[in-house]
Formats: structure tokens, sequence, C-alpha cells
């Protein structure tokens, strides 16, 4: 990426926008709980106290701030979205890559295969795997070793789970932008000059799709986020007393009633997960046009 | 926006969708809406039955909805007390073995046809055939020789212990004085069925048009997950009685659905306690349509006894002192629940449970430090196994805190989803679990036999010889004072002595219903509510 | 050969939902009380779970690819069969329903904010839009309930079986993608707005109405009639939700409840549906855009 792309971005303001946003969203998920004065799993002594000066973000049944349990939220569902994302990614590019890069039947046949999973429904695979591999994880984590990893068996396979589902558009891009890309110039050059393919693929090619490449790991970043929250609400999420958004959100939309609604439980969740779903695709659609000024209008 | 967008009818896709959105309108909402008059009561049952066969079922929402379309030897009254059913009367005799019940005259089968003492012996023989995969035929087991039966010891069903002597006697042998078998005999499993008509329909019997009943309704209607509808039996013995002419059953679980439904007035009355919001109780406590009566079924916690360190009685002690019970059911629970010392709830008449361990972190402090252990130092990794329903992990988040807190000692929680979950309970693979048990019949044995050794319900791997005798000498005396005495020796051990478990709280049920609106609703501990005794007041919908 | 695919497909799908389901921890008859090894072995029999598992598969295959789903290990009583034809007309109806207040909705603002293009009420829909793409059908749904159910009063809270009680079920399912449809036709209207056909037709005197629903709309459903295979998909997974929010009684419910509860033979056959509905989907998208797309260079 260049100067002049990079200065195109912050001109926009969209992207400068939502930009800040995210910034504060993260710093505040990083340090917010270190800074709060409560600790997102300590029970207080007040049950559902309403926002105000001592909890800005009010209490729930067991006394614990929604505030500081909002940015533990955070910082789960950002690390599902961007490890989902980053998963994906690397199975993207990788696939599509190569796809592209070897043409031909190959190609066919490899793209056919992205059409077939395009075509069933993969979120219910990953609901089935899910609740099918997380005692095996579990197992696993303690077998190697680690069995203070065993509480996270859920969070791991999340990601992993969520990002395989999530890399065929990724491929169908990269495919397409490696398939023009290597009857350009430079890339006949390299190969006159005998380089291999490898070289020749990571070295020449793929170093001009990052910008395509960050716009669509941009965008990747909400749907996994929804995807895990979405799974979460289902109960199929991280075990307590972590809670991402999902979780968090499915506690507050039991608080809809006609009687006496404690509002602040989905209210505060549901703004801080609109927030940074909408900066992200706010950031994504930006780059998007910076990179891509035909679709800027 | 230009006046150019009040006309979209030039967008392609929709011209072709259209006439398939229609048809599959008319499908999806088929068979339903106009014409349908609302039932004289229509309650929320829980989730959607898994059957109505008496034989198959296991949870309460079948059971409801069994209990009104089903009647056995006996039935219960709207305060869940024992009285005569199919059966108008029956003698026992002194040793308190044989029972001979007369059925009524007036005993009819939905279709007309006459229940015999034939259909009682015929449909006891198709629950505790294996084949018929009855789980909860263990109830059967009372009676002579029916355990061998149902294990393949005794082919012969004629020896078992229940013979038709004539088409309106039936004779009862018990292998043991049973002093709650009248209320067996009002519990599903040993109700009858219409043999003619599973002969005839195979697994569909239990669908509206097939269905044949005996009970105060019969089944007209059943939409998955959508509602059951049943009407009034006409050809049952005490119709007249029975003042609701139509019922609807909606199938909602959840509780916050549940409780809209039922505040916007799409339904009169609910009856689980899982499906009122817990987020609202402390509002709902207030309102006078919000009934809560105590109810036999207890929330405990189980020990792994079988591996470190609850192998260790003072260890598992240590954890039962340390455990605030007053918190949870002040903080948590919120119902009114009592605290629990023992696994058997209080109201059991002339069962006086004992206090069990006290709550006292001091002595559970130095309980641990003295099974080594000080401060929860070096104590293993464990975890505490639970599923999501209510208010389980609320509880489990507060009971990590209060082991953290007064022993030092930080449990993992492990949420397992609930098939999961009751299997790792099965192959006793946790270290500690929470556990719910609900009476099947108003005695302390319901409870304690659980943990006999050997029993599938043990799941803790704890067996001890003096407990198992004393459960087994009670349940072989016939004195109820001598035989309670008995069985609160044995429960002093289960939760005093060894500690394979211990009670947190005993339930409160609540229901949810207009009492000027509806009557006929007696809160009582066995938590049965028999509908053909409920009514409306005013006579108005 | 993407019809002639298509059943193999499907049993690959079916294979891989039965490995995955027996292969979990828990199996359907785990019950609350322990269950005699008698009694387990009959359960087995009958439901033909007993034996190695390659042979269990092979009979499923067997029966999936004669069109028996077998019987429910939780609803005991009841086919597979059975159980999907009474909850998927529910669903379809619903899904349906959704998917044309997407597309429709969604065309009509993408049009409105291009004709409007940069000025108030463009930006107004264009954040709105956005606004929407991040408010998910489960946080939506309570919301709407609340303002329609409980404060307004206009529509049930849920429940089946009146066309009241479908608005607001659909409105929390689509509208994430009417918001994604207006922003898509927006931009793929404006692509064409500045063309030459367009503007031959408003100097021949079109009414601006006809150009922009008839000459520059047509061009722009190309990319709608793309987006509507991944919409389906997105509506699909959606109505999981939705349905358990307005309890109704659809596939989507039955779907994560018969995977907790180990329910083999529903989880396939719902898992086996979901897909089947999804390729044909695909497959008439795909015929439509050939169809499409000649005609528009036709014209």
């Amino acid at each position: 990426m260049d100067r002049a792309f990079l200065r195109r971005c912050l001109a926009n303001r969209r992207i400068s926008v939502s930009l800040a946003i995210l910034a504060l969203v993260s710093v505040a998920a990083i340090l917010g709980p270190w800074l709060s004065p409560y600790s997102h799993d300590g029970l207080g002594p007040l049950r559902f106290a309403p926002p105000g000066a001592a909890h800005w973000g009010g209490t729930d049944l067991l006394g614990r701030d929604v505030l500081t349990r909002a940015l533990m939220g955070a910082r789960i569902s950002l690390m599902v979205g961007l490890s989902g994302a980053l998963v994906s990614l690397a199975i993207g590019v990788t696939y599509g890559a190569v796809s592209g890069y070897a043409g031909g039947k190959t190609d066919a046949l490899m793209m056919r295969l992205v059409d077939v999973l395009y075509s069933i429904p993969r979120l219910v695979f990953v609901i089935v795997l899910i609740s099918v591999l997380d005692l095996r994880v579990r197992a696993a984590l303690v077998g190697l070793g680690h069995p203070e990893w065993a509480p996270q068996a859920k969070f791991i396979l999340l990601f992993i789970g969520l990002g395989a589902v999530q890399w065929l558009s990724m491929a169908r891009i990269v495919r397409g932008q490696v398939l023009s890309l290597k009857e350009r110039q430079f890339v006949l050059a390299a190969r006159a000059l005998g380089q291999s393919h490898a070289a020749i693929l990571f070295r020449h090619i793929l170093p001009n799709l990052v910008g395509i490449v960050i716009v669509y790991l941009t965008l990747t970043i909400p749907v996994v986020i929804l995807e895990e929250s979405l799974l979460s609400f289902l109960g199929l999420g991280v075990q307590p007393p972590m809670a991402s958004w999902g979780t968090l959100i499915a506690q507050g939309a039991q608080t809809i009633n006609p009687i006496k609604s404690y509002w602040w439980l989905l209210v505060v969740p549901a703004s801080a997960m609109a927030m940074t779903l909408m900066s992200l695709n706010f950031l994504g659609d930006g780059l998007r046009d910076v990179l891509d000024p035909r679709a800027r209008r | 926006m230009r006046p150019s967008c009040r006309r979209p009818e030039h967008a392609e896709p929709r011209k072709n969708a259209r006439p398939v959105v229609a048809a599959l309108l008319a499908l999806g909402l088929a068979g339903c809406g106009a014409g349908r008059e609302r039932a004289d009561l229509v309650f929320i049952n829980g989730v959607e039955p898994e059957s109505l066969d008496p034989a198959i079922i296991s949870g309460q929402p079948e059971g409801r909805l069994v209990m009104a379309l089903f009647e056995g030897l006996t039935s219960r009254d709207a305060g869940g007390a024992i009285g005569p059913g199919m059966a108008e009367r029956w003698d026992i005799s002194p040793d308190g073995l044989e029972y001979t019940f007369h059925i009524r005259e007036a005993a009819r089968w939905s279709n007309g046809d006459a229940v015999t003492a034939h259909d009682f012996a015929n449909s006891w023989e198709r629950t505790l055939n294996p084949a018929t995969t009855s789980p909860y035929s263990e109830l059967l087991f009372y009676v002579d020789g029916a355990e061998d039966y149902a294990k393949g010891a005794l082919g012969d069903f004629s020896r078992v212990g229940v013979r038709a002597i004539d088409d309106r006697t039936l004779r009862v042998r018990l292998r043991a004085p049973t002093p709650f078998f009248l209320e067996l005999c009002a519990f599903q499993t040993h109700y009858p069925v219409h043999l003619p008509s599973i002969a005839r329909h195979g697994i569909d019997w239990i669908k509206p048009g097939k269905l044949v009943s005996n009970g105060a309704y019969r089944l007209v209607e059943w939409r998955i997950n959508d509602r059951i509808r049943l009407e009034a039996n006409p050809h049952y013995w005490r119709a007249a009685s029975v003042r609701l002419k139509t019922v609807e059953a909606l199938p909602i679980s959840q509780a916050t659905t549940a409780f809209n439904f039922y505040s916007t007035g799409v339904a009169d009355l609910t009856l689980d306690k899982g499906v009122v919001p817990p987020m609202l109780l402390d509002e709902l406590r207030k309102r006078p349509d919000c009934h809560t009566a105590p109810i036999l079924a207890a929330y405990f916690y189980r020990f792994n006894v079988t591996r470190k360190p609850f192998d260790d009685a003072r260890v598992r002690r240590a954890f039962a002192m340390a455990l605030d019970k007053g918190f949870i059911v002040a903080r948590i629970t919120r119902n009114g629940e009592p605290p629990a010392g023992s696994l058997t709830p209080p109201g059991i008449r002339g069962y006086d449970p004992p206090a069990g361990v006290p709550h006292d972190p001091g002595a559970a402090r130095a309980l641990l430090a003295e099974a080594g252990y000080p401060g929860g130092s070096g104590f293993p990794p464990v975890g505490l196994l639970f599923n999501s329903t209510e208010q389980d992990e609320e509880i489990a988040v507060a009971v990590q805190d209060m082991f953290r807190r007064e022993l030092g000692v930080r449990i993992e929680l492990r949420r397992q989803e609930w098939k999961v979950y009751l299997n790792s309970l099965n192959r006793i693979d946790f270290d500690m679990a929470r556990s719910t048990w609900v009476a099947d019949y108003p005695d302390p044995n319901s409870f304690l036999d659980c943990f006999v050794t050997g029993r599938g319900n043990n799941r803790t791997g704890w067996s001890n010889a003096r407990y198992d005798e004393l459960v087994d000498r009670a349940n072989r005396t016939l004195d109820p004072a001598a035989r309670f005495a008995l069985m609160r020796q044995a429960e002093e051990i289960l939760v005093a002595g060894d500690v394979p478990i211990v009670p947190a709280f005993h339930y409160v049920g609540v229901k949810l219903y207009d009492p000027d609106r509806i009557g006929g609703i007696v809160m009582n501990p066995i938590d049965e509510y028999p509908i053909r005794e409920m009514f409306r007041i005013g006579g108005g919908r | 050969m993407r019809l002639a695919g298509a059943p193999l497909l499907l049993l690959a799908v079916a294979s891989l939902t039965f490995l995955l389901m027996r292969a979990a921890p828990g199996g359907p008859f785990d019950r609350e009380k322990q269950i005699p090894e008698q009694i387990l072995r009959e359960l087995e029999k009958k439901y033909k779970l007993d034996g190695p598992v390659h042979e269990q598969m092979g009979r499923y295959l067997w029966d999936v690819a004669r069109g028996d789903l077998r019987l429910s290990t939780q609803y005991r009583n009841r086919t597979v069969n059975e159980l999907i034809g009474q909850t998927l007309p529910v669903s379809m109806a619903l899904g349906a329903t959704a998917f044309a207040i997407a597309i429709v909705a969604g065309s009509v603002l993408g049009i409105c904010a291009a004709a409007a293009h940069n000025r108030p009420p463009d930006y107004a829909l264009m954040v709105l839009a956005l606004v929407g793409v991040s408010l998910p059908s489960f946080i939506l749904g309570p919301l709407l309930m609340l303002v329609f159910s409980f404060w307004l009063g206009w529509f049930p809270v849920g429940g089946w079986g009146e066309l009241r009680q479908l608005w607001l079920p659909a409105l929390a399912l689509s509208l994430p993608y009417v918001a994604y449809i207006t922003r898509l036709v927006r931009v793929s209207m404006l692509e064409v707005l500045g063309e030459d056909y367009v503007r031959t037709a408003r100097a021949k005197g079109v009414s601006e109405a006809r150009v922009l629903f008839v000459h520059a709309f047509r061009n722009a459903a190309l990319p709608l009639v793309s987006y509507s295979g991944p919409l389906a998909a997105f509506i699909l997974t959606g109505s999981l939700v939705v349905e358990t929010i307005f309890n109704i009684p659809g596939m989507g419910p039955f779907f994560v409840n018969s995977v907790l509860n180990r329910d083999v033979f529903l989880t396939g056959g719902v898992t086996l549906v979901y897909s089947a509905l999804l390729i044909a989907f695909n497959l008439t998208v795909d015929v439509a855009y050939v169809w499409l797309d000649r005609r528009i260079r036709l014209d």
C-alpha cells in the first residue's frame, strides 16, 4: 500500500470516523475492565440497579456491573470476530490464489466446490459441529498438557468453525484478482526469468492483493461477530462466567415484557455491538470505495 | 422522497414471486385463523410433548395432558389428594400386600367401550414389556413379579401379581407393603390404554381422531409446536362435573415468550415454574395473579466420590458447609424457596427430615485444612457441572464466588448441553454437579431410593451398606411411624454423615392466573393440577 | 450437471450429519432418570442404532435415498417426514414473506436513494441502511415486539395462524437485508443512471418514474438476483432465532432443539431439507440470472 492510498483513506470521512469509533471500542475493551472498579464476574449488593453514577450501565441480577460485562463481552466478541476473520482469510486467500494461479481444470473444479459449499446451510453445520466437538476439544487440550485452556474449548471452536465457513467470498475474490494479475507483464517477466511458482505467487501476486484482502477482512469481521452472537443467543456460545455480546443480548432480550423492563440489560450490550458492526461496515465500505473508485459515488 | 417511490410494481423479482408467496402463505397459515373459537381455558404447557402415550412419557408437560386424557384406578382431586378414579372402591389385605379394585359400572372409553379390569392388566403388561421401551416402568416394579418380567427373568405374565378376576375386579399382589401404592395408581405408568386402537393405528394411535382415552377429555387437535386442543369427553363417568368444555395447551418453553403470551391475554394460565421469567419474580410476587406453593422437589449438588478430591468426606463436608444456601434463595431464585438441609422436602405428612450440615464457613476452612488443603492451597482443579435450565447459570456463578471467598478454591464452571450433561452424570464424569429431583409420589422413598447402591439414579459412585439396609428395612415395615424413623436414619447418613450430596434448596412452584376469573386450582406440594377440576368464574370467557 | 450432482451432495450432507451426531457425546436416549440397560438395547434396535456405525449409516442412507427420514427419537410417535411436513410450510411462508419484503422494500428504497442522489433523503436512507445492517434480528425482534406489541398494541406478541402474526417476525427477519439491498440497488442504479440509453429515454420525454423503475432498474436487477442466493441462506439462518423469539411453529426451533437433544434423524432430516431448499433455490437463481442477463442484452 502506498502513501497516497493511506492519505486518501484518511481523507475519507467515513473511514476516519469509523476508525476512530473502532479505536475507541477496542481501547475501551482492552483497558475498560482494568480501569473499572468492578470485575466482570464479581457479585455486588445491588440487584437490577438502573444506570447511575455508581454503575454507568446499571447492574444485573447478581449485582454485576453491566458496562464492565459489556466491555468484557467486547473483548470476546472482537477476539472471535478477528480470529474468525483471520482463519477465513488464511483459508480463502490460499484457496483462491492456488485456484486462480493454477487455472484450467483445477480452477474449474476448485470453484465448483466453492459453488457447492455456497449452497449448503453452513451455519447449520457449525451448530452441529460446536455441539459435537466441544468435549473432544476439551479432552484434547487436557491431553496436550494444557488443562488451563480447557475452559476456552468452545471459544476456540467458535472462531475456527465460523472462520471455516466464511472463506468462500474471499476465495472467489482473490481468485478473480489472481486470474487477471497472472497475465500481467511483471508476472510474465518473472516467469520468463525462471522463478518458481511459489515465488511468483508470494512475491509478485499476493502483495498486489493486500488492499482488497483488507477490505474483505474488514467486512468479514462483522459477519463473524454477528454469527457468534447468534450462536450465543441460542445458548451455544462461550462458557460462563465469560460472556460475549450475544450472551448478554440474549439475557437482555428477556427483559422485553409489558410489566417491568430492565432495559439497560439489552441496550448497553446491543448498542455496543451495533456501533461496532456499523463502524466495521462503514470502514469496509469506505476502503472499498477508495480502492475501487468505480463503485464510489 | 419523490412521488415515484410509491409505485414499485415494476420490481422484477417480485412479479414472479407473488403467486408463490401467496400459495405458501395459504399453506403455512392453513387450517386456522377464521372460525376458531377461543377455548374455555388456554394454558401454557412448557415444551412440545414428546408423546401422549402414558407408557412412554416422562416429562411434566406430557404428564399434565395425559392426566387430562386418561384416568387410573385412583385419581387426584384439585388439592392433589388421592380419591377414586376408574375404581369406585378397593379392599386392602391386612398385611398390605393385596389390593382388590372394583371398577365402576360407568367407566367408559371415549368411543363408548367399557373400561375393564382386563384393560388394566393388559396395559400394565404392555408397559412392562421391554419392547414398549417405557422409561418409567420401574414404578410398576412394586407389583410382585413385575421386575422379573420386565427384565426377562420371567417369561409368563400370568405369574405377575396382577389379575383380572372378572371385567370389573382387578386383584394386585405387591412384593412388599407399599404405603404409597394408591398414589402410584393415579400416575401415568398405571393408566390403561385402549389396546385395540394401538393394534389398529400403530405409532399413530395418539393422534387426533385416533386416540381413544378414558379420562375427562379427548384429543381433538394437535398442531406441532403450536397447540393441542382437548374437548370434554361425553363418556367420562363424571362428565357432568367437568366444567371447562374446551381446553388448549400451548407448547411454549421460553419464559419471556410464555409470559408475554400470558400477559397479553392469549393464555389464561401458566403451570410451569420454568415459564415464569426469573427476572420478573420481584415484581410478580407482589401481584394477585401470582400463586406460589412449595413442591416436593430438591435442588442439590452431587459429589463424585470416586475421585480426588471429593473422595474425602472431609472435603465434601467442607464444601457443604461453605455453601451459602440463604444467599442463593434470597438473591437468585427469589421465590420464597426454603434453604434445604435435607434432600427430602418438608411437607410429607409424618416425616421429619434431618437438619443436614450447617452453613459454617469457619468450620469449613478448618475441615479443608485438616484434609490437607489449608486455605485452598494445593487443591486440585475441579469443575462444577451444570446445564442451562432456569437459573443454573447464575447459581453456578454465585457458588463459584462462595467457594473462592470462603475456601480459597477456584472451581471451574462447566456448562453442558442437556444430553451431554445427562451423559456426564451417567458416566459419573464430573467433580461436582448440580441436580434436581422431583418426587414421583409423596414419600421420602422417592428421594432416598435414588442413593441405594447401584441404583441408576445414584450417579455419585457412593455406596453405604448401612444406608442400603435402612432403606430396605423401612420399605418392609408396615407401621408408618416406624418406617419413617428408619427413613430418617438413612437420610441422616446421606445429608449429614457421608455427604455424597449437598441439598441447596427446595423448589417453590409458581402459577400465574387471575383468581377472579379461574377457579378450581388449589396449590399443592404434589404439583398436580387436574384440569377437570378447574372452572371459569362468572361463566364469561 | 449441477442438477445431477444435487442428490449426491444431499447424500454427503446426510452422511456428514449422521456421523457428527453419532460421534457427539451424549446420546438420544440419555434421560433425566437413567434408563435400564434392557430398555436401552430395545430402543437402539427400534431406532436402528445398533451394530457398527458404518452399518448404521449405510442403512440410514438407504432409507434417506428412498425418502424415509425415519422416526424422531425425541417425538416418539412421529416420523421425521411428518414433523417436517407440518413445520416446513410455516417456515417457508415466513421466509418467503421476509424475502419478498427484503427485495421489494430494498429495491424501492434503493431507487429512491439513487433518485435523490447526494441530497438529504439519500444521506438519510444510507445512514438508515447502515444502522439496519448492524441490527441483527435477535435485537430487532425484541425491539419490534416492545414497540408494536406492548406500546402500540398493533400486533400480537407471537404465535401463528393469523395474518397479523406474520408481520413482526417477517420484519425482524428482513429488515437487515432491506438495508443491505437498499445500498446494493442504489449503487447499481447510480452506475446506470449516467448511461446513454437513460439519457435518451429522458430526452424522449419518458416520465422520471418510468426511467427509474423500468429503464434503470432493469439493469440494477442483475446484482439483486445474484444476491438473492445468499439472501435466502441468511433468512434461513435468521429464522432459527426469529421463530424462537416469536414462538412460531416452524422448523427453526426444532432444528436447534434436535441438535441439543441428539435427535439424530430429526437433525439429519432438517439439515437435508435446508440443504435441498438452498440448492434448489441457487439453481433457480442461476437460471434466472442467465435468462435476465440475455433479456437485458437483447433489449
